[in-house]
């Protein structure tokens, strides 16, 4: 029954954008209309995937084809239901967020069109999980991944976000190419499309190793893992920023979801298998954060954070993955429970981050940090709103990302006894918190304080409350699973019992990690964090406030873009970690006593993007010139090669001796 | 019924020939809407007796092929202002030449074919070859755009007649799903004639090369 309410939900959210196409370009009904459609839609799927999620029972649905090959499997279960909940829960929000951030009134000519397709893209993602066979699985996969491309592009005016689109497009396709062979292999260890355990007899070590390894890129692609996520800073800070907090918050984790499903019908994994995933996580959260760092752009430097989080829910992953091959119970609760409650986490923080930040650009008009300043007071809804989100994302108590960072660091702290190489990831681990730390410090400071650096007499307004309300929701659910971590819980080992049903019975959570223990010391904490915040009011209240330049180093005359910058902060780390980020920096040269005006300027670039992939392009295009030969332009010499490959297939398909042998009569040898 | 069936692919045959030979794209249109009626006619002759799934077949064909689609070709030709190909690729005799010599080919190579018993004595199977041939010297050889969706025509023809062969088998999915392709090709090109019109105020095809990086 609960899989039926999906499918009419994903059907529901699928067409959302529909009737505002056959609306007129500046009428608002289309949008509210499609607005309501997710949100009832959103509601039903977050019903159902709890029901499931509380129950632990799954439900299987078989759409037969026309063609009898060709029936496409469903199976609601509670790993796919986890993922559910946040899909649903931020398409609704996006979706409200959207009515002021993308009104029709103001963008005439992409609003329906983004709609249209940012419906498509939470219908595709909710079937990819919901999908249980191949064919099922990666056509909710191109949905997803094609709709996401059209949104990446929704502002296709602008040449960044073309090539942004373009990479996108090109390293999704990788992914899928990847996703093909796996599929192929799976097909060739089971003998079919359905995913189902392989028994131990049917794949050799090797091909179940190769499957891994083909999964691993397939869809550590799409989740950002580093190295392959040269295509996500772009892509996500050129989308509109609800759909950047869709694709950072919860796109990526369908690509998490796809390994841990993957993860499920290979039996036996071996050891090594964990200690990839550990060292690709532990990899991606360090450089992650530590280009977050070097980046001037806010939605930028979010997406790179994105890739910190998509390791630390790697970490979690590989800890149950050697906890699984060594039969440690103990490792594959903490492990998984760390990476799945993290993956909940991460889409509530990010989504928050994204959604302020979005707001902060509504304001402004830039996404560049330092062009921003001074917007605590003038936007103090968003402020509170996004500082909420930056502690969250920092781990730090009593917010949820601390809860999930808990567990990795606990299990990766039981490894110690056993294998303790693994355990060197804890440090990491900590090395990343205190940088995101130092990230976020900057990103506070530059934005919300001291004085605004540009367009000091514009005025700033604040969000309206469709955008501040879905904050709000995202805000109050970080701060619900932080102080009441025992409330997901049960969730959580539903997943788990699903993941390694070999498990009698799993240890509880509770046992493990000291979760009752964390409501009365985070309310404790928060309880004289907010007498002290009170007493600051009050006390500043009384006193005469004076405004001022922050920091004016005894310039006679100064101004506010003499504050310290975003990039001035941080340049201390950066020039720390200078052999890993290379930044660049153009400086000016002062010779003359009476220098003209100059300018400075600095950049970090992505390494895997600029310092490998490029150069590599750039030698194809050079060294396959010739191949432009074919290229002409002219449709008919296009159509002649689709006529010269045709008969090359057909030649290929029929058997040629026994046609030969029918055409000409007689035997041939 | 099979005398009858191969002198209707026969005629189809002719059209053919006829289509790569005139230049006026009106008797283009015309040709390819009446070989369209005279292959939705088909099924009810191959089935034998009537049903109503295949008389649906033969109706809805009827309509969007011998109707539908000649209309929105027309009304093309006339936002677009054209009258006949001028300079084709390959010239109007040359393409006959060719076209006859494909359908020739076409009848020698199914009658060498190892064929199902009933298949073998109708035209089928050679009229199916020969029809996509036809078409597909139509799209490579002209240059109007509005002559190319005409071409594609032609060839989506011919695939119709294959599924002719397979009208026991799967009654009725083949030939809606060609219907609908065929449709959505013609709809998508009529939008593209407008769109090459506009931009180049030409609807030659080799303008388009213009767009290529």
């Amino acid at each position: 029954m609960w899989f039926y309410c999906i499918v009419a939900s994903a059907v529901l959210v699928a067409t959302s954008g529909v009737p505002g196409m056959f609306l007129g370009r500046r009428s608002s009904g289309g949008q509210m209309l499609a607005t309501a459609m997710v949100v009832a839609g959103a509601g039903i799927g977050i019903a159902a995937a709890f029901a499931a999620l509380l129950s632990g029972a799954g439900a299987t649905v078989q759409l037969r084809g026309p063609v009898p090959e060709l029936a496409l499997h469903f199976r609601l279960d509670p790993l796919g239901a986890f993922f559910l909940v946040p899909i649903c829960l931020m398409g609704a929000l996006g979706s409200i967020y959207g009515i002021s951030y993308w009104s029709q009134e103001h963008h005439p000519r992409t609003g329906q069109r983004l709609r249209l397709w940012y419906g498509l893209l939470i219908a595709g993602m909710a079937l990819v999980v919901l999908a249980s066979d191949a064919i099922a699985f990666l056509f909710a996969w191109e949905v997803m991944a094609l709709s996401a491309f059209f949104l990446v592009s929704t502002e296709d005016h602008k040449k960044e976000a073309r090539e942004a689109a373009w990479l996108y497009l090109v390293s999704t396709h990788v992914s899928t190419l990847a996703l093909f062979a796996l599929f192929a292999l799976l097909r060739v260890a089971c003998g079919s499309f359905e995913f189902r355990l392989l028994e131990p007899g049917q794949a050799g070590l090797g091909l179940r190793t190769a499957i891994f390894l083909v999964a691993l890129f397939g869809f550590g692609f799409k989740a950002g893992m580093m190295p392959f996520h040269f295509w996500l800073p772009s892509a996500h800070a050129n989308a509109p920023s609800h759909v950047s907090a869709i694709l950072s918050g919860v796109l990526l984790k369908v690509g998490v979801y796809g390994l841990l499903r993957t993860l499920t019908l290979l039996p036996a994994p071996p050891a090594i298998w964990g200690g990839l995933v550990l060292v690709l996580g532990t990899l991606s959260a360090v450089l992650g954060v530590l280009f977050a760092l070097g980046q001037h752009d806010l939605k930028r430097l979010l997406a790179y954070h994105s890739i910190e989080n998509i390791g630390i829910i790697l970490m979690g992953l590989g800890l149950a993955m050697i906890g699984q091959a060594r039969a440690r119970p103990d490792l594959i609760v903490l492990g998984l429970a760390g990476c799945l409650l993290h993956v909940w986490n991460h889409s509530l923080f990010k989504s928050l981050l994204f959604l302020a930040a979005g707001s902060l650009i509504h304001s402004t008009r830039t996404r560049e940090i330092d062009l921003m300043g001074g917007l605590g007071k003038r936007m103090p809804r968003t402020t509170l709103l996004f500082f909420v989100g930056a502690v969250a994302i920092c781990g730090l108590p009593p917010l949820n990302g601390f809860v999930s960072e808990l567990f990795v660091y606990l299990g990766l702290f039981r490894t110690l006894d056993r294998s303790p190489g693994a355990a060197l990831a804890a440090p990491a681990l900590a090395l990343v918190g205190a940088l995101a730390v130092a990230c976020f410090v900057k990103v506070c400071g530059a934005v919300f304080l001291g004085l605004p650096r540009r367009d000091a007499l514009r005025p700033m307004h604040e969000a309206p409350s469709t955008m501040t309300a879905p904050m709000a929701v995202l805000a109050a659910a970080c701060v619900l699973i932080g102080v009441f971590p025992s409330t997901v819980v049960r969730p959580l080992h539903s997943v788990i019992h699903l993941w390694n049903p070999s498990l009698k019975e799993d240890p509880a959570l509770g046992a493990l990690a000291p979760l009752a223990a964390l409501t009365p010391m985070t309310l404790l904490f928060g309880g004289i964090l907010l007498v002290l915040f009170v007493f600051a009011r009050v006390s500043f209240a009384r006193r005469v406030t004076r405004g001022s330049i922050t920091w004016d180093c005894g310039y006679a005359r100064p101004s506010s873009r003499m504050q310290y910058t975003a990039s001035s902060f941080a340049n201390t780390l950066v020039e720390l970690f200078r052999s890993v980020l290379r930044p660049r920096s153009h400086e000016p040269k002062l010779s003359a006593p009476f220098p003209t005006a100059t300018s400075f300027h600095s950049r970090v670039d992505d390494v895997v993007l600029q310092g490998f992939l490029a150069p590599l392009w750039h030698q194809f295009r050079l060294r396959l010139r010739w191949l432009r030969v074919f290229q002409q332009g002219s449709v008919q010499s296009y159509l002649v090669y689709i006529l010269v490959i045709l008969f090359l297939l057909l030649f290929l398909a029929i058997p040629l001796k026994d046609t030969l042998r029918a055409i000409v009569g007689t035997d041939v040898p | 019924m099979v005398s009858l069936l191969n002198a209707l692919l026969v005629l189809v045959l002719l059209l053919n020939l006829f289509v790569l030979g005139t230049s006026r794209i009106s008797a283009l249109i015309h040709a390819v809407a009446l070989q369209g009626v005279v292959l939705a006619s088909m099924p009810l002759i191959v089935h034998g007796h009537l049903v109503l799934p295949t008389a649906l077949i033969a109706i809805v064909t009827m309509l969007v092929k011998g109707s539908l689609i000649p209309q929105m070709l027309f009304k093309g030709l006339r936002d677009a202002q054209i009258k006949r190909e001028v300079e084709p690729i390959i010239g109007f005799m040359p393409t006959t030449l060719l076209g006859a010599l494909g359908t020739a080919a076409a009848i020698g190579l199914a009658a060498k074919l190892p064929l199902a018993e009933g298949h073998a004595q109708t035209l089928i199977v050679p009229a199916a070859l020969s029809t996509v041939f036809t078409g597909f010297l139509l799209l490579t050889s002209r240059i109007k755009a509005i002559t190319q969706a005409i071409g594609y025509l032609v060839l989506e023809n011919g695939i119709f007649i294959f599924g002719l062969l397979l009208i026991e088998a799967v009654p009725f999915l083949v030939e809606l799903g060609v219907l609908l392709d065929l449709f959505v090709g013609i709809f998508v090109t009529s939008i593209i004639i407008h769109h090459i019109n506009r931009e180049f105020a030409s609807l030659d095809t080799r303008r388009l090369s213009a767009l290529k990086e």
